[in-house]
């Protein structure tokens, strides 16, 4: 085995150690596949744990997730229950003891379930190096990211504002075949701030500009989900992989929107 | 390479070898400590036959670095039977709940961690339960009556 595993004192010496060149090893289930593999490339993880990284905090706005807060967590902490149905999509029981928060905005398609989520819901990401980014700007340059610390995740103001769909072939643990989310916050009947994204439709967790369009001010009805699915794939392009071309993926992917908006009304 | 010691509890004894680094504590269990008992199916956590019990909750042995079990209390299937079969080995042995039997081991451990939190589980937290557990020959139904039957057994008894 050609990997080295230091272990970081403190949150800067990890943060030294991944400028450096380690990667930082949260709950194994993405490294330790290469760890095992004996992949080259990985020559360094660095570990870490401090106990402030695995804490839940709770706001009147939304959630504080220390990036080492694991899926089970989530699953089960009374802060987060907006968010259980999302972690316990994210594989087996077994995987979720493990599997952090942090790490899932780090995962290649077509897992980072949470991420697709995140992004709807607007999180925060912050960082060691250099304070809070919106989700869709880290999502864009997490390979030089660093260190991330929590996730800051608004709350929903009401249940049906937040909705989330996994489309799997295996169930209950598979891969998806792609993933769903929508924060659909409603001030007068009307929708305001429409947040439509897609995982499996793109190289990482993408915002859909058609159908965040197509909802935008309105009332959320059958004719206004049915324009919304019509315009979901505008400018994103399906993965065309072992679990579904991307012929498959454009097709069903305004069946699979207008499935979960019909869950919101 | 320097080799670094790691002390753990096993099925509740008190075990130590040494690790060396990038070791996942599945071949640490199997190689260091001589626990056969999970499996190695694809080293990627995609096939649940390395399910252990780390500090009572199920993990994915192969995904995880020996040295960070240090000090952590591990359980294996080859910690499940006393004097007797322990419940959920008896129930799949009666209802042919193993065929291979490759993936039983961590079947049952799956299976140990959803009774003690759940002891009388629908059959959807049961199918919940070993969602992350692969089984190619039983389709699934024998093992998910057997993990029924245990609890049944088990409540009666208890």
């Amino acid at each position: 085995m050609s990997v080295t595993v230091e272990r970081a004192a403190s949150v800067e010496e990890a943060a030294a150690a991944i400028a450096r060149g380690a990667a930082l090893l949260a709950g194994g289930t993405i490294l330790m596949r290469r760890v095992n593999a004996g992949d080259p490339r990985l020559e360094r993880l660095v570990r870490l744990e401090d106990p402030a990284l695995r804490r839940i905090g709770s706001g009147s706005e939304g959630v504080s997730l220390g990036a080492l807060v694991t899926m089970a967590e989530v699953a089960a902490a009374p802060e987060t229950a907006f968010l259980a149905p999302v972690a316990r999509a994210v594989g087996g029981p077994a995987l979720r003891t493990m599997a952090t928060v942090g790490g899932n905005l780090f995962a290649r398609r077509t897992y980072g379930d949470l991420a697709v989520a995140l992004l709807a819901l607007g999180a925060r990401i912050i960082l060691a190096r250099d304070g809070a980014r919106e989700i869709g700007e880290f999502l864009r340059g997490r390979e030089r990211a660093g260190l991330v610390l929590a996730l800051e995740v608004p709350r929903p103001r009401e249940a049906r504002a937040f909705g989330f769909l996994k489309v799997a072939r295996v169930r209950p643990a598979g891969t998806a075949v792609m993933t769903l989310a929508a924060h659909l916050p409603r001030e007068g009947g009307r929708i305001r701030g429409a947040r439509v994204t897609f995982g499996g439709m793109g190289p990482g967790p993408l915002r859909s500009p058609g159908a965040e369009r197509a909802l935008e001010g309105q009332a959320l009805d059958a004719g206004t989900i049915g324009r919304a699915a019509a315009a979901c794939v505008e400018g994103l392009e399906p993965l065309d992989d072992a679990l579904a071309s991307a012929w498959y993926r454009r097709e069903v992917a305004p069946v699979h929107l207008r499935r979960l908006l019909e869950g919101m009304l | 390479m320097a080799l670094k010691p790691v002390a753990l509890t096993l099925n509740g004894s008190e075990r130590a070898a040494f690790t060396e680094d990038g070791e996942n504590l599945l071949d640490f269990l199997r190689r260091r400590l001589g626990d056969l008992s999970p499996k190695f199916g694809c080293g990627q956590g995609a096939c649940g036959a390395c399910t252990v019990l780390l500090d009572g909750a199920p993990v994915l042995a192969c995904l995880i670095l020996a040295e960070t079990a240090a000090g952590r209390r591990i359980e294996t299937a080859a910690g499940l039977a006393g004097a007797a079969l322990h419940p959920l080995q008896r129930a799949f042995v009666e209802g042919f709940a193993a065929q291979c039997g490759y993936c039983t081991p961590g079947m049952l451990m799956a299976a140990v961690a959803l009774l003690r939190a759940n002891p009388r589980p629908t059959r959807e937290e049961v199918v919940a339960a070993i969602g992350g557990n692969l089984c190619r020959c039983t389709g699934y139904e024998p093992i998910i009556a057997a993990v029924l039957d245990a609890a049944g057994h088990m409540e009666r008894r208890a």
